[in-house]
């Protein structure tokens, strides 16, 4: 073995210090103990013809067939042909499918957390219907209990479980808002009121990178008189946990706002500009809830439809060209297509769509983790040159999504490749361009005020 | 002719008998794992009724693929109809083979003149031809492909190539190569409840199921 090679960095990461066989035995069993009937389903139908890789952007962008989204399950299809599926002793007593090695599981890390998005597209063009995303999610659960996930991954699962969130120890949650973005912005918030219709969650990057997102949606709210709060026990939706494969954090963070939201009588749960969020908990909180729950569940792009359509906001008309970006949890994988757009007519733009959109839409390259997990940068990149090459031919001036990571991922892009092109924000723009100087929206402003003043 | 009595008697039995019992165990053993349950709310005005539509909608939508990835797929799609449907043909509309079922079953229905199933048979040999090519040489298949995908190849292809030599009468007696041919299609029979040849059933539950999961959430099929 050369040097270079001897002290090249090893392409997975580890958390913990159990034995080899001890980390393949428990990505085996939680895999056999999270399989149901559908995946099992999905397992025995593919026919390997491999065109889903022409729908993974990792694929088309490099032509590497590695990418090829089925194959990033292969260690977990050996594993049900072996343990699980119908005729599993035989291919036990026969050997004819493998044990599953630490290697496998090692060299599987990549494929698995660096170059899948959860993204689902996929799923749209396999002549079997196999919902892949969905066993890239399970095939996570078992590299979780393996302790075999990227390393920057895992510390954003490690400080969710410490502080409750992975922006902010939820102590200090409302001393941010006051502190950060109240006083920044001047923008009255309504923070940990005992009840309220609704309840306002949000994402990492909200704490971060987007504060004035949480100023602009608490002036939406303001300026309609809804009875709403932030709340620092219910407030981290991003939910770290569903993209991370650790069932029972995405439990944890689940059950947070479900039971906030019932604490306070919510009868909205309103999600940030997050994609990821949505998916946990508007299609998962009831696995864990055990029926429906008591309170409506929706993202924030369908609440700025809602009340756009509805008249209870007027925004000023943009008149220029923009283009959309599809969310792939809220659009592909959530059905929210046209309220995105209800918004960007609202506004006034011109849409122009992307060649692919809609529930064709290419990913951004970011989400299911991806664009925390920095060593999958240089694949992240090779996916935005694609998308920023799709959106220049639509000649569009403005570059419009609703999802705050698919923001970020496209915003890191465009300063990585001196891009002048800003990313925006449907919530910002709709924010930024209320019409306010109607009568009863300074009724309702006073009105929150008094709230506010109460709350204090 | 022994080995036509065996191929048509002994053999035939045993593969039809495995074909069954393997197709109703894949079957049950599926069903047999735990059906999940996710309770959440679906999205409004969807209910059972709007799902069940979308079970059936999502097996035919997936018959052809969008447009964004028409140009990609354009060659697996086109020429995995062309074997699929020359399958088909050759093997429920050639008369010889009605007649056969007909002796199995008892039922029988119309049958197409052998001319046009002698060409069925070529182009769907040659489709079949294309496919192992293509399998062999594009990356993508290449890297997917175990030894059950060639297998799965071979059993199918060689009822054809059989087949075209009991019509032909090519390289031994007619007697002789019907009894392979026979014998061909009970490999078949054998091998399809086991490897990937069940997805010509089970493609209706796995697009149906995804369809059901897509519309609970209104989003596209």
């Amino acid at each position: 073995m050369s040097v270079a090679k001897k002290n090249q960095k090893p392409h997975f990461d580890k958390q913990g210090d159990r034995t080899d066989e001890e980390r393949v035995e428990a990505a085996m069993q939680t895999f056999i103990q999270d399989f149901g009937a559908t995946a099992a389903l999905y397992m025995e139908s593919c026919v390997s013809c491999g065109m889903c890789a022409e729908a993974c952007q990792f694929y088309v962008t490099t032509d590497d067939p590695k990418y090829t989204p089925i194959y990033k399950i292969k260690p977990f299809k050996q594993a049900y042909k072996r343990h699980i599926g119908p005729f599993a002793p035989i291919y036990r007593v026969l050997n004819l499918t493998p044990k599953v090695d630490i290697k496998e599981l090692e060299d599987w890390q990549e494929l698995l957390y660096d170059s899948c998005t959860m993204c689902g597209r996929c799923s749209t063009i396999c002549p079997m219907g196999i919902d892949i995303a969905d066993l890239i999610k399970q095939a996570r659960h078992g590299m979780y209990k393996a302790g075999l996930m990227p390393e920057r991954m895992d510390l954003m699962g490690r400080t969710t479980k410490l502080w409750g969130s992975p922006a902010t120890p939820i102590e200090d949650f409302a001393e941010i808002l006051e502190e950060d973005i109240q006083d920044v912005y001047g923008e009255p918030l309504v923070i940990d009121k005992e009840k309220a219709d609704i309840l306002v969650t949000l994402a990492p990057a909200e704490l971060g990178d987007h504060t004035k997102a949480v100023a602009d949606i608490a002036k939406i709210l303001n300026h309609i008189g809804a009875d709403w709060t932030f709340r620092s026990d219910g407030f981290e939706a991003s939910n770290i946990g569903y993209i991370n494969g650790d069932i029972e954090l995405q439990e944890k963070l689940t059950m947070q706002l479900v039971d906030t939201a019932i604490k306070i009588g919510a009868k909205t749960l309103i999600l940030p500009e997050c994609g990821h969020a949505y998916s946990a908990l508007r299609w998962e909180a009831s696995r864990w809830y055990g029926k429906p729950l008591p309170f409506r569940v929706i993202h924030m792009t369908e609440f700025l439809a809602e009340v756009l359509n509805e008249g209870k906001i007027k925004v000023k008309k943009i008149d220029a060209t923009a283009s959309f970006h599809d969310p792939c949890q809220l659009v592909r994988r959530g059905g929210v297509v046209e309220p995105p757009r209800d918004i960007v007519k609202a506004l006034g733009y011109d849409l122009i769509e992307m060649e692919d959109s809609g529930n064709f839409g290419w990913c951004c390259g970011g989400g299911g983790g991806v664009i925390s997990n920095t060593r999958a940068n240089p694949l992240r990149f090779k996916v935005f040159e694609m998308k920023k090459e799709q959106f220049e031919e639509t000649g569009a001036e403005h570059f419009l999504t609703s999802c705050g990571q698919c923001r970020i991922t496209l915003t890191g892009g465009a300063k990585k490749f001196n891009w002048d092109k800003k990313i925006e924000s449907l919530l910002e723009l709709v924010a930024d361009n209320m019409i306010e100087d109607d009568a009863s929206s300074e009724d309702s402003k006073e009105t929150t005020k008094e709230n506010t003043k109460e709350e204090a | 002719m022994e080995l036509l009595q065996f191929a048509r008697g002994t053999a035939l039995n045993f593969a039809l008998l495995v074909f069954f019992v393997g197709l109703a165990w894949r079957f049950f053993a599926i069903a047999l794992l735990p059906f999940k349950k996710n309770p959440t709310q679906p999205r409004d005005g969807v209910g059972t009724k709007e799902k069940a539509v979308a079970w059936f909608q999502g097996i035919f939508m997936r018959m052809w693929p969008h447009k964004s990835f028409r140009k990609a797929s354009f060659f697996t799609f086109v020429n995995g109809y062309v074997f699929h449907i020359g399958l088909f043909v050759v093997f429920f509309l050639f008369g010889p083979h009605v007649s056969f079922i007909k002796d199995l079953t008892g039922f029988s229905w119309a049958y197409l003149p052998s001319p046009i199933i002698h060409f069925a048979s070529v182009i769907t040999t040659l489709s079949l031809i294309a496919v192992l090519v293509y399998r062999l040489r594009n990356p993508v298949q290449r890297l997917l492909s175990t030894a059950e995908d060639y297998f799965a190849w071979f059993v199918t292809f060689l009822p054809m190539i059989t087949g075209l030599m009991t019509v032909g009468h090519f390289g031994a007696r007619y007697e002789t190569l019907l009894a392979i041919h026979i014998l061909s299609i009970c490999l078949l029979l054998v091998w399809f409840p086991f490897g990937k040849l069940m997805h010509a059933f089970l493609f209706v539950f796995s697009r149906g199921a995804t369809a059901v999961r897509m519309k609970h959430r209104g989003a596209q099929l």
